[in-house]
This record gives C-alpha cells, structure tokens and sequence, in this order.
C-alpha cells in the first residue's frame, strides 16, 4: 500500500456546503439490471485504465502459446509448422482465452475481502448486477486476447478459409462461451479463501479440460478411453464449433453442445455464484 | 416511528454466539451510539442491520421494514460506511462517487455534478483524480461518508467511523456526522471510544460478549455509576492519611487513595456540588492544603468499565479485574 502524506493544508470540509450539499432531494429511480450491470462493467474497464499492466496475461501469454506450439509440434505432428498452424489457431485461441477466464475469480476474490463489497450488497440493485460486471469487463479481455492471437497468426502463416467473416463469428461463440464459463470461476472466486487457492483450483480444472481436449492433435489418435472424455469436454466441442466456423463451414452438432453446455454452465454455477454471494 | 427496532436478536459463528439476543430500540432522527470493546458483537448487529447477514434468530425491523423478508425496501433507505472504507481503492475519487450515484439510478450527467459538488463539499476537490489508494486515512473517511450520503438515506451505519484516525481528522468526521443528522438523518454510531459516544449520541447501549448490559441516555448510564467524582490533590504526601478521614466524614462515602501518594478520589452518592464544597472547606479547617481539586460526573470510561467489569465477572468467576 502506498501512503501518501496528507498535504498540510489540506481544506476541511465546509460546514456550510455540507448542508447544501444533504438538501439532495433527486430521488432517482432504481436502476434495471442491465444498466447496474453495465454500471458495474464500466468499473472494470476503469480498472484495466488505471492498472494497464494487467493486460499483460491477454497478450504476452497467447503470443507465447501459439508461438510454443506451432514451432515445437508443427513438424512433428502435421509434417511443418506452416501445416500446423491451420489446426491449431482456432484451438489455441480457445485455450488463451479460457485460460484467462479464471482472472475474473480471482478479481472476485481480491474484491469480496475489501469494505467496497459491503457497500455494494447494500444497494437496492439487481442481486447479480456486480457479478454480471466482472464478466461483462472480462469479454473486453478476452476480444484482445483473441485478437493477438489472430494477428500473430497471421502473421506466422494462418490462413482461415471462413475468411473475416468467419473469423469474427468464431470469436463471438468464444466469447459468448466463455462469458457463461466464467461463472465457475466467480462461484470460485467467492468460495475459496485466498487469491492464490483460487489460481491453485483453476488450474486443476483447466489444464486437463484445455489439453485433454481436440485443441492440439486430432483426437482420432488417442486410446479409445481418453476418447470418450475428449469427445464430451465442452472445450473440444467449442473447439470444433469454432474451428468450422474459421474454416467457412458450420458444424451444428458442436454448436448445438456448445449452446447447451453455455446454458447449463450460467443456469448451475450463476445459481450457485448468487447463492453464496447472498450468504457471504 | 423508530428507525431501528430489534428484539432478541441472535448469531451465531460456529461455536460463537457473536450477537446473543440484542434488543435495541432506535428513535429516528438521532445519533445512537453502540458501545462496545473488540469482539462484542457491535459489526454483526450492524452488519444484520444493513442486510449483509442473515439473523439466526429474533426480529429487525427498520422503518418498519423486516430485514429478512424485505431487504430491498430496507437498502433503499439505509446507507453503511464500513468498519474499513467501503470505497474502490483502484478508482479515483470521482469515479468512486459516478459509480454509486449510476448505480443509485441518477443519469450519467447528474452522477458527475453531484460528485462533484461532494468532493467540494468534503474538501477532496484536489484529490478528485487520484486513486483512492493514494489518499491518507482521513481523506479517504470523508470520500467513504460521502459515497453514504450521495443519495441522503433515512439510516446510516456508521461503523467506526474514525478508528485509526488523527485528532483533527476525527474532528472533521464529526462535525460531519453532526450534519447529517442536522438535516434529519438516523445515525447508528457503533464505537470503542467512549469520548466519540459521549460527542455524538443521545442514547448509548453498552454490548459486551453479544448482549446489550447497559442502555440509556448519556446521563442515566453516568448516573448508574454514582453522581460523580471528586478528585483531589494535596500539596504533602504526610497529610493524606488525615484528609481521608476528613473526606469520609464529610461526604459519607469511600474515599480511596490513588497511586499517586498526594492524590485521593470519592465517588459521591447523594447531593455533589454541595456536599464536595463542604469538604473543601472541612480540610481548610483542619490545615490541610489542597493544590487542585476537580468535581466531575464520571466519564464514560468510568461506566464502562464498571459495566464490563460486571458483566466479565458474571461468566467467568475466576477473573481478577485490577482496579485502575
């Protein structure tokens, strides 16, 4: 914490604009949730303003991923890396950005432990209106994220047949995936005691979701058992959803899990955020 | 109506009975002060009170309002500044202030004219921009009562409003709060410092151990203690054991003898000024010089530390309070 000595001559408060100042008699109308929401998502982005350091996990770490991949497997697993790369961007733009998901936790857990909660559980405000703001500010992350790592893609060779078009329209079933896979980390964020049992958990969670998945290699060349997990992880079906879309095509299958598991993931870990929030 | 009406009040924390049936009336339009040592329940109640936990048990209505059933209809007449300032300390104090007042429902264009006019009011209109992190303690005290007061609720929380802070800060704080309630505010105060109880409240409830042990106007609670006190200073060490004697006579009460050897206080019973008068003049009678003499009613601190010191003794027997 910084302290910053107070100025000597620092004015006090005028006894006289106080009372001008309580005659405040605009009684404003209750907000709609969309618009606490908002509210509460514009709090975040004035947060990345303030502190544009944290940025650095949706730029540096999806640039260092795909660069990883592409050079260490690229020969190995589709003969070069310029071969490669054609599979593996829509995958790896999907692990980025999942990946970075579990930051709202953590932004939730640092929050809960601070007086400015308590003020904001005593607003006559929609229940999940600074919930809903954390994600809401999070989707602005993970556009960026995603937008690195088409740039860098790019750059290094990947050529998406769906064009720009598709392109754009992968990255909004990711974003929009996403955005109902951060409840996890919020129902997280609130039940864990520390920010670093948060990250500890996470991790647990992603990293057999993101790599036992359809993200790196096809999954037609595992062993049967670990096929069956592959095929039903809600990150491979968004993988293939998003994947397609990228090529120009349209995979309604993986769509269709991928809406189902995004509505299933919002309905339990949103029931569940809300629950302990209400508690804490 | 009263702002504030609980009764038998309960919660628990595991083995804990942090709060253990608190009744607490709260007349509207005052300062109520709730007095307590560290660990006594005082953030709890509040914390029911404002509808962030759920009682375990009894009633609370504020306003009328049951705080279970409808805490929306209480949040919309509450407002809490926390133990530890309830502002983002990421944001600016501006934009502390244009969040709440956008969540409060205000347009956007008058959220920034009334945090404007707050950071005016409150003597911050230089630190508007910085972050909140960089202010010091008391800077950030007045921006936490300010976000409070962005919509002038019916009842404000205050929960140690000025612990940590310097003398003048604290001053500022309070001549704040006695604003607020100048213009028809309900302040519930809650307090270790007896001197901020005594500044502010009209009606005090002593808490110890999650139970209200003392309740009353500032004068009943002194007054349950003894009239008040009359301290005294001798000029020579040799002449206090007489001036005892003297003093007991005269005022018809113990009189003990402090740790400084020139030094003695009574605690009066009856009829004060006249009674302390006579005395003074019985020990001139008898030769005795008096180098200063003070006649007080007890301070708060001489009341709460009796009380606690009762209700300390009631539950664990084995406990030996040294007589300050």
């Amino acid at each position: 914490m910084t302290v910053t000595k107070e100025p000597e001559l620092l004015p006090a408060p005028k006894a006289e604009d106080l009372a001008a100042v309580l005659l405040e008699t605009v009684q404003p109308t209750r907000p709609s949730a969309l618009s606490a929401s908002m509210t509460f998502g514009w709090r975040a982005v004035l947060k990345i303003k303030h502190v544009p350091e944290q940025l650095f996990d949706v730029t540096a770490f999806p640039i260092m991923m795909i660069l990883m991949f592409t050079y260490l497997f690229g020969g190995a697993l589709a003969g070069s890396p310029g071969e490669y790369i054609q599979y593996l961007v829509p995958g790896i733009t999907v692990t980025s950005v999942v990946m970075i998901t579990m930051y709202t936790g953590v932004a939730v857990n640092t929050d809960i432990e601070k007086g400015v909660f308590d003020r904001f559980r005593t607003l006559p405000i929609w229940r999940p209106a600074p919930m809903v703001g954390y994600i809401l500010g999070d989707l602005l992350r993970y556009v960026l994220a995603s937008l690195t790592i088409m740039i860098v893609g790019l750059i290094l060779g990947f050529r998406p047949e769906g064009g720009f078009v598709g392109v754009v329209l992968g990255v909004a079933v990711l974003v929009a995936f996403s955005f109902a896979f951060s409840w996890i980390w919020t129902m997280f964020g609130l039940l864990m005691r520390s920010e670093k049992s948060v990250m500890g958990v996470s991790m647990l969670v992603l990293f057999p979701l993101t790599f036992l998945s359809n993200v790196y290699v096809d999954p037609a060349t595992m062993p049967g058992w670990l096929q069956a997990f592959v095929n039903v992880n809600p990150i491979s079906t968004l993988v293939a959803a998003v994947r397609s879309l990228m090529a120009g095509g349209f995979d309604g299958n993986a769509m269709l899990w991928t809406l189902g598991y995004g509505l299933v993931f919002t309905a339990v870990f949103g029931a569940l955020t809300m629950r302990l929030y209400n508690r804490k | 109506m009263n702002a504030i009406e609980t009764s038998g009040l309960v919660k628990v924390f595991g083995d804990t009975r942090a709060v253990d049936g608190v009744d607490l009336t709260v007349p509207a339009g005052t300062v109520y002060g709730l007095l307590g040592p560290n660990g006594a329940g005082k953030t709890t109640t509040v914390r029911m009170l404002a509808t962030l936990l759920r009682p375990d048990d009894g009633e609370a209505r504020v306003f009328g309002h049951d705080v279970r059933a409808d805490p929306n209809a209480v949040r919309r007449l509450v407002s809490l500044t926390g133990q530890y300032a309830s502002v983002d300390e990421d944001l600016t104090g501006t934009e502390n202030l244009v969040l709440l007042g956008r969540l409060l429902g205000h347009t956007r264009a008058h959220a920034r004219d009334r945090a404007a006019q707050l950071l005016e009011a409150f003597g911050l209109t230089d630190a508007a921009a910085k972050q909140v992190k960089h202010y010091s303690g008391g800077m950030r005290r007045r921006l936490d009562i300010a976000a409070s007061i962005l919509n002038t609720p019916k009842l404000l929380f205050l929960d140690e409003p000025t612990t940590g802070l310097d003398p003048r800060s604290r001053n500022q704080v309070w001549d704040i709060v006695r604003a607020v309630v100048a213009h028809g505010t309900t302040v519930l105060l809650t307090t270790q410092y007896l001197d901020e109880a005594d500044q502010l409240a009209s009606r005090i409830a002593v808490i110890d151990h999650g139970k209200v042990i003392a309740e009353g106007t500032k004068g009943e609670l002194k007054a349950s203690v003894g009239v008040g006190a009359v301290h005294l200073r001798l000029r020579d060490a040799d002449q206090r054991s007489r001036a005892q004697q003297v003093l007991t006579r005269a005022l018809e009460c113990d009189v003990l003898l402090d740790s400084d050897p020139v030094a003695l206080t009574a605690r009066l019973t009856g009829r004060a000024t006249e009674q302390a008068a006579e005395a003074l003049a019985q020990l001139a009678r008898e030769g005795i010089t008096v180098d200063t003499f003070s006649l007080g009613q007890p301070s708060l601190d001489e009341v709460f530390l009796a009380l606690t010191d009762k209700s300390g003794k009631s539950d664990t027997s084995d406990k030996k309070e040294a007589a300050a």
